[in-house]
């Protein structure tokens, strides 16, 4: 049997037990092959990656040091904007997932990294990468879906507050570095009462630490460095930031919440086997499609699916592994969810939106 | 007078302005900018830039490296640590220094034989170009003469063995007149490493030098080298090759009851023993416990009571990774082997890891 019975429409059928473990074996090799070819050019690529990046965030904040200038102001605030999301995106997650601990370099090494996000490494990498990537979209357990207070499948019951929703994304949206780090600390979960207090107490004073120094630096010391400036490097400051929160929010809702990706139940991963792992993985996740300068961007997380599949796998061959990866969903009759970016954007808008009213409503109220 | 001003202290001066950079570059430390521009600054971690390369025999070369400002300087005989990225994997080796002491350019050399399936070895050999930047550590080692050279000296090498041995020869030079004696075995003589500067050497009554070649000559006997150097017993005797010959030195000699006449340098890396399964010492907490090639470290750990981290259980979130001090474990999933020796920086996820070995786990 499958273990995805419960689903709403279970697009597994198909599939024998035998068949999703067969399944797993294709994709297994996959993965095998990547690991086996993986060597000097992608160490060489990711330490060109976090060289640049480093070089563009020193310029950004060197320029903006004379942010009273228009011109500085504009070509400073761009910089430090895609500046950010290449820290956040292709070095800070894929570094913190593991992806180039083999490369030995205690500098670029999943136990060592800190990133430039309101969200302590130590708390992201247990709910992002323990919780969000084994228990990806099976309600109650996956935090990113709906951050736990979204109502993001038909099978959550709808309380006017659903209603909301749409506001309260947009908010968080804006606010996204936040939002992740305050749900990292599972405050609904504290508040039933679910979590232990004083390790709540000790998590939110990392995260309140955290927010306080990145605060202190992106609005306080740079700007007083930047003396006549000083307001407008804040300006600018607090535009990369909101900048890289819209550009983040955007990509990942596009991962997890645009139609035709499938969310699961608690019950339904019980004993589920590496096959089912996959293939949860394989339903639950979807693509952007775009060019190579959009894929760098979002960190390769337009490679969602693949991502998650091989969450450890240096995030430059995701895009080389794509095509197998895509033969396999054919081969075994799935649908391989992808689209470019603004249409995927919308389409999660969309679902978040008809979500927040009760099932059929819509549709009923047009009868 | 009485009182004393109050003064700065200039390292808490440091101190201060440091953490207040460090306010300016948060989440990262001002070195990880500044190794962008210079990588061996004074205050950065210890590396070194190969600066020259040149071949000493058809399997050895001899590397010049430019040390980074924190370089303390070394003593004739001892050896550094350096780590190269192959094949973008970062893997530490020792090697004895060979250069002068007093070089005007600062630089040191360490020189390099390529042993069969050595990977740092054949890497530095035959595919390190000069410029690449390495990792180091300060020299350390025992097996060095101290502050005055014995009158006497035996040095008593194989192979590769020669080269802290060159290092002290080197140095030595200059030295005041030892009476020095070194017999080196190697398969030929074109396969002796510093050949020509030996025999240099010896032509100009510096040393006195004892070749053998085992393609013609047979092994180097430990037993009798008492045939070859007639004042042994009064020789301060310095040695350096594979581990038999060393363990066979270390038995003759003590057999005549010269122990404590005899150093001896051990460079070639530990053999570290796969197999299935293997005792694993816990060695933060103490414990040891046993794997049997098939369970998980984790599940291992966890079962002997040491607070083990852990997450997803299967190998994707990175929750449980530990340092390997030593050892070999195998990935449950594909079969690799990893193997570590102390201070490789090897860490592994020990959810998917089991014992292919005994192994030392730092938890």
């Amino acid at each position: 049997m499958t273990a995805l019975h419960e689903a709403p429409v279970d697009l597994t059928t198909h599939l024998t037990a035998a068949d999703i473990e067969n399944l797993g074996a294709e994709l297994d090799a996959i993965r095998d092959e990547v690991i086996a070819s993986r060597g000097e050019s992608d160490a060489a690529y990711i330490r060109k990656v976090i060289d640049a990046q480093r070089k563009l965030e020193l310029t950004s904040r060197g320029i903006l040091l004379f942010s009273l200038f228009p011109p500085a102001w504009i070509a400073g605030t761009i910089g430090l904007s895609v500046s950010k999301i290449i820290e956040n995106m292709e070095i800070g997650h894929n570094v913190m997932h593991g992806q180039w601990d083999w490369m030995r370099d205690p500098k670029i090494h999943s136990t060592t990294w800190e990133w430039d996000n309101a969200s302590p490494a130590e708390l992201w990498k247990h709910s992002h990468n323990e919780l969000h990537h084994t228990y990806t979209n099976v309600l109650g357990k996956d935090n990113d879906l709906g951050y736990g207070i979204m109502r993001v499948s038909e099978d959550q019951r709808w309380t006017p507050l659903y209603l909301l929703q749409p506001l309260s994304n947009a908010v968080n949206a804006v606010f996204f570095q936040y939002g992740i780090a305050f749900y990292d600390l599972q405050i609904g979960k504290y508040l039933k009462g679910r979590v232990d207090k004083d390790d709540f107490k000790a998590r939110g004073k990392k995260v309140l630490a955290k927010i306080r120094r990145h605060a202190t630096r992106d609005y306080v010391l740079h700007p007083l460095l930047s003396g006549p400036s000083a307001l407008t490097t804040l300006t600018a400051n607090a535009t990369a930031n909101v900048v890289r929160n819209l550009w983040t929010h955007s990509v990942i809702m596009c991962g997890h919440f645009p139609e035709g990706v499938e969310t699961f139940s608690k019950s339904s991963i019980e004993g589920e086997t590496r096959g089912e792992w996959y293939l949860r993985q394989m339903l639950g996740s979807a693509n952007i499609s775009g060019s190579r300068a959009m894929h760098f961007m979002t960190g390769n997380l337009s490679y969602q699916i693949e991502h998650h599949l091989f969450p450890d796998l240096p995030s430059n061959h995701y895009q080389k592994i794509a095509p197998k990866v895509e033969a396999v969903f054919e081969r075994y009759g799935l649908t391989y969810t992808t689209g470019p970016l603004p249409k995927q954007v919308a389409s999660a808008w969309k679902k978040i939106i008809r979500l927040s009213l009760p099932n059929n409503f819509l549709s009923s109220a047009s009868n | 007078m009485t009182t004393t001003a109050p003064r700065t202290n200039p390292t808490a001066l440091r101190g201060r302005m440091l953490r207040f950079v460090e306010r300016i570059t948060t989440p990262l430390v001002p070195s990880d900018y500044l190794d962008v521009i210079d990588p061996l600054r004074s205050g950065a971690a210890l590396r070194g830039r190969i600066v020259e390369i040149h071949p000493e025999t058809r399997d050895a070369v001899t590397l010049v490296i430019k040390p980074g400002r924190g370089w303390q300087g070394h003593v004739p005989g001892q050896y550094i640590r350096i780590g190269v990225d192959v094949d973008g994997v970062r893997q530490w080796r020792a090697y004895s220094l060979t250069s002068t002491t007093d070089r005007p350019d600062g630089c040191i050399s360490i020189t390099v034989k390529a042993i069969p399936d050595g990977t740092v070895s054949n890497y530095l050999v035959r595919r390190a170009t000069v410029g690449t930047v390495v990792q180091l550590d300060q020299a350390a080692s025992e097996f060095t003469l101290g502050t005055t050279a014995p009158a006497k000296l035996l040095f008593v090498t194989a192979g590769s063995g020669i080269t802290p041995v060159m290092g002290m020869l080197r140095n030595l030079r200059a030295d005041t007149a030892s009476d020095v004696v070194v017999v080196h075995s190697a398969p030929t003589a074109a396969d002796v490493i510093f050949g020509g500067e030996l025999r240099m050497l010896a032509a100009q009554g510096l040393i006195t030098l004892v070749e053998i070649h085992t393609d013609t000559d047979g092994m180097l006997d430990a037993g009798g080298l008492g045939d070859l150097v007639d004042d042994l017993a009064e020789r301060h005797t310095m040695a350096c090759g594979p581990v038999g010959l060393l363990d066979a030195l270390e038995t003759s000699w003590a057999t005549a009851g010269l122990a404590d006449q005899l150093y001896t340098e051990r460079f070639r890396p530990t053999v570290i023993a796969t197999g299935d399964g293997g005792a694993v010492s816990f060695s933060t907490t103490g414990i040891t416990a046993d794997n049997d090639g098939t369970q998980s470290l984790l599940d291992t750990g966890e079962a002997a009571g040491v607070l083990m981290p852990s997450g997803c259980r299967m190998g994707i979130c990175f929750g449980c990774v530990a340092p390997l001090r030593q050892g070999a474990v195998r990935d449950l999933r594909t079969g690799a082997v990893t193997t570590a020796a102390e201070g490789d920086g090897v860490v592994i996820q020990t959810c998917v890891s089991a014992a292919a070995g005994p192994c030392d786990v730092a938890l």
